[in-house]
């Protein structure tokens, strides 16, 4: 073990201060009795009161999260289907191709994402709502799925298929009983960044909704331009605990699953 | 009870269980099977044995439907079986990796196949219960792939791939994960399942002692090719050639000319020094090149001259490999020839008679030894 040197306590200090300050004062703040969010004028939880009853919140918060489901839910679906033709097809022409088109979005700055979407959506007529949004973010976070599924395939034993096959599955069926289950953790943890993804996307969004789907990045960006408010504080604070609960849990659950494994390996030997 | 010997490979009216009719399959360029033809017969322990990259791997996948032939027919109990899709064929495999299903337990492995064939319920408790006495796995049957022993996981996949009753198992590299002893115990289980069961079994492997120990007949392979099918008797005592020869076992491999005389043929060998004696079967034109393979436990090493021995020679005794209940003689001729002789340790090793560097003298019958053509 090493020892805690000053220099060592310094930087670790200074490092965190980095990136949780931000954080922290915001969560101090949104137990702010005063209006004006530099000045503390004592603890309260009124501006959580204030949101519960702010209708245009709590709309906002109602579409974010159907789209962020609804887009995750077909992302993985076509992302995994995605990582199963770029794992398993072996060369095909125009693979290259195909694997940059899929991992482009990665890098493509989301400004540009979002204009073209917005062409494509004029182009063809379609009025701008949820529905645009929805497709939006399928398309852009789809290949975040598509990137930690195929990793996960990458290693996954193609002999376990073929044995599938051999006791009499037909393909889908094997894919059904065999595959899926032992991809399931992947497919999982894909499905959960392209939530986390639509939940806190802004740019794209804002090219996307129209005036009837509001999301809560937007919604929270708009209302900062009028002026900072607690509420917004305590709403922020809201999804930070949010996030941080569901990371905590994910993480304690994953690695109990991982403790058992290798409890369950130590009996078997 | 009389005793009939078990080859219907030698009765024409044996009906092959599978025919590989010019069978011929390429990858791109490469041909991994070049033009073979055989056949297998119901109940038959049948090797296919060879270095990696033989081709014995492709034979056995064509045969679970994994690949299909370029050119050729395979045939199963009559009926050709390129059209018919992996999961519709009376064929089941064990793999190399095992292939055990990780999420579920090895009761649930077991009855996999069973469940997708609809079988009945009590039916298939029935049958998972049988293949798991079969293989001793009763304790484990709640067990995870990922809870149990190396061993027990063969297990598991022996008895998956059992529990449907196929025409023919197939069975990829089985033992390869497996410690030297627990091979050996598990060699004798698979003969002893295969007789119980009366399931036709092809095995792929490269370890030509478990191919020997377990099989009715092994087909040798080397490049895409059957060199030599036939009993392990037979390939080893008379290989049809060199390849197959020095693939089984140990060898001396002697190269020369014959020249006939009396029963057999006269071995040229080296310059100044006599000629061997071999018989054979085969006919040789005078001054044909030969290959002379004589398996080294055949040949008697002595201090004294041997007696009435139809092939004698002297040479210095360059390299002993002790076996424990072998020992292995190289022993140099003044030609450079190096040959092969194998003595069993009948005495402790301090009363050995031979050492480095002693002059002994090698001798062995005019039959020990195997001419091919070369």
């Amino acid at each position: 073990m090493r020892r805690m040197t000053w220099f060592n306590v310094t930087s670790l200090t200074l490092g965190f201060a980095f990136l949780y300050l931000p954080m922290v004062i915001l969560i101090i703040f949104s137990f702010n009795a005063s209006k004006l969010v530099t000045v503390w004028a004592g603890f309260s939880t009124k501006w959580y009161g204030e949101l519960i009853r702010n209708e245009a919140f709590l709309d906002a918060a109602w579409v974010t999260i159907k789209v962020a489901v609804i887009s995750s839910s077909i992302a993985t679906v076509l992302g995994t289907m995605a990582a199963l033709v770029l794992v398993r097809a072996g060369r095909f022409s125009g693979r290259t191709l195909f694997s940059g088109m899929i991992y482009a979005p990665l890098v493509m700055p989301e400004v540009i994402t979002g204009l073209s979407l917005l062409l494509l959506f004029i182009g063809i007529g379609l009025d701008r709502g949820i529905l645009t949004v929805i497709l939006a973010h399928t398309t852009f976070s789809m290949c975040y799925v598509s990137v930690v599924v195929s990793s996960r395939l990458v290693s996954f034993d193609q002999s376990l298929e073929e044995a599938a096959l051999d006791l009499g599955c037909s393909p889908a069926s094997a894919f059904r009983l065999v595959t899926l289950p032992i991809i399931a953790p992947a497919v999982i943890s894909g499905w959960l960044l392209a939530f986390t993804l639509s939940l806190d996307d802004l740019v794209i969004a804002s090219f996307t909704a129209g005036p009837s789907a509001t999301t809560l990045p937007i919604k929270i960006w708009s209302s900062i331009r009028l002026g900072l408010s607690p509420e917004i504080n305590a709403l922020s604070t809201i999804m930070i605990a949010i996030v941080t609960v569901g990371v905590i849990t994910a993480s304690l659950t994953s690695k109990r699953a991982s403790l058992k494994r290798q409890a369950d390996e130590r009996a078997a030997t | 009870m009389s005793q009939t010997v078990f080859a219907p490979w030698n009765d024409p009216q044996a009906k092959p269980l599978i025919q590989f009719k010019n069978v011929t399959k390429r990858f791109g360029d490469f041909v991994a099977i070049d033009n073979q033809s055989f056949d297998i017969y119901a109940r038959e322990f049948f090797a296919l044995l060879g270095p990696s990259g033989c081709g014995k791997t492709t034979m056995m996948r064509m045969l679970a439907g994994f690949e299909t032939p370029t050119e050729g027919t395979i045939l199963l109990a009559g009926q050709d079986i390129a059209p018919i899709p992996p999961n519709k064929r009376a064929v089941n495999m064990m793999f190399q990796s095992y292939a055990l299903f990780p999420h579920l337990s090895v009761w649930e492995n077991i009855a996999f196949g069973l469940k997708r064939d609809k079988v009945a319920k009590d039916k298939i408790a029935e049958r998972v219960e049988q293949m798991l006495k079969l293989t001793r796995l009763e304790k484990f049957a709640k067990r995870k792939p990922h809870q149990i022993s190396g061993g027990q996981r063969q297990r598991v996949a022996l008895a998956r791939s059992l529990a449907k009753a196929p025409k023919l198992l197939l069975l990829d590299e089985p033992l390869g994960a497996l410690d030297a002893k627990l091979r050996q115990e598990t060699q004798f289980e698979l003969m002893d399942i295969q007789e119980t069961t009366g399931t036709t079994f092809v095995i792929v492997t490269h370890d030509q002692e478990e191919a020997m120990t377990v099989a009715s007949r092994v087909a040798v392979m080397d490049h895409g090719r059957i060199i030599q099918a036939d009993t392990p008797a037979n390939i080893y005592e008379m290989p049809n050639s060199v390849y197959v020869a020095d693939f089984i076992g140990e060898v001396t491999i002697i190269e020369g000319r014959v020249t006939k005389s009396g029963n057999g043929y006269d071995v040229a060998f080296a310059e100044g020094a006599p000629p061997l004696h071999a018989e054979s079967d085969k006919v040789f034109q005078n001054g044909q090149s030969c290959h002379l393979a004589i398996r080294p436990e055949k040949v008697t090493v002595s201090a004294e001259p041997p007696q009435d021995a139809a092939n004698a020679v002297q040479g210095r005794i360059l390299d002993i490999a002790y076996l424990g209940n072998l020992s292995t003689y190289h022993v140099e001729l003044p030609s450079g020839q190096i040959i092969k002789a194998q003595t069993a340790n009948t005495r402790r090793l301090s009363r050995r008679s031979f050492t480095w560097e002693d002059t002994v003298w090698l001798s062995w019958t005019a039959t020990a030894g195997v001419l091919l053509e070369g």
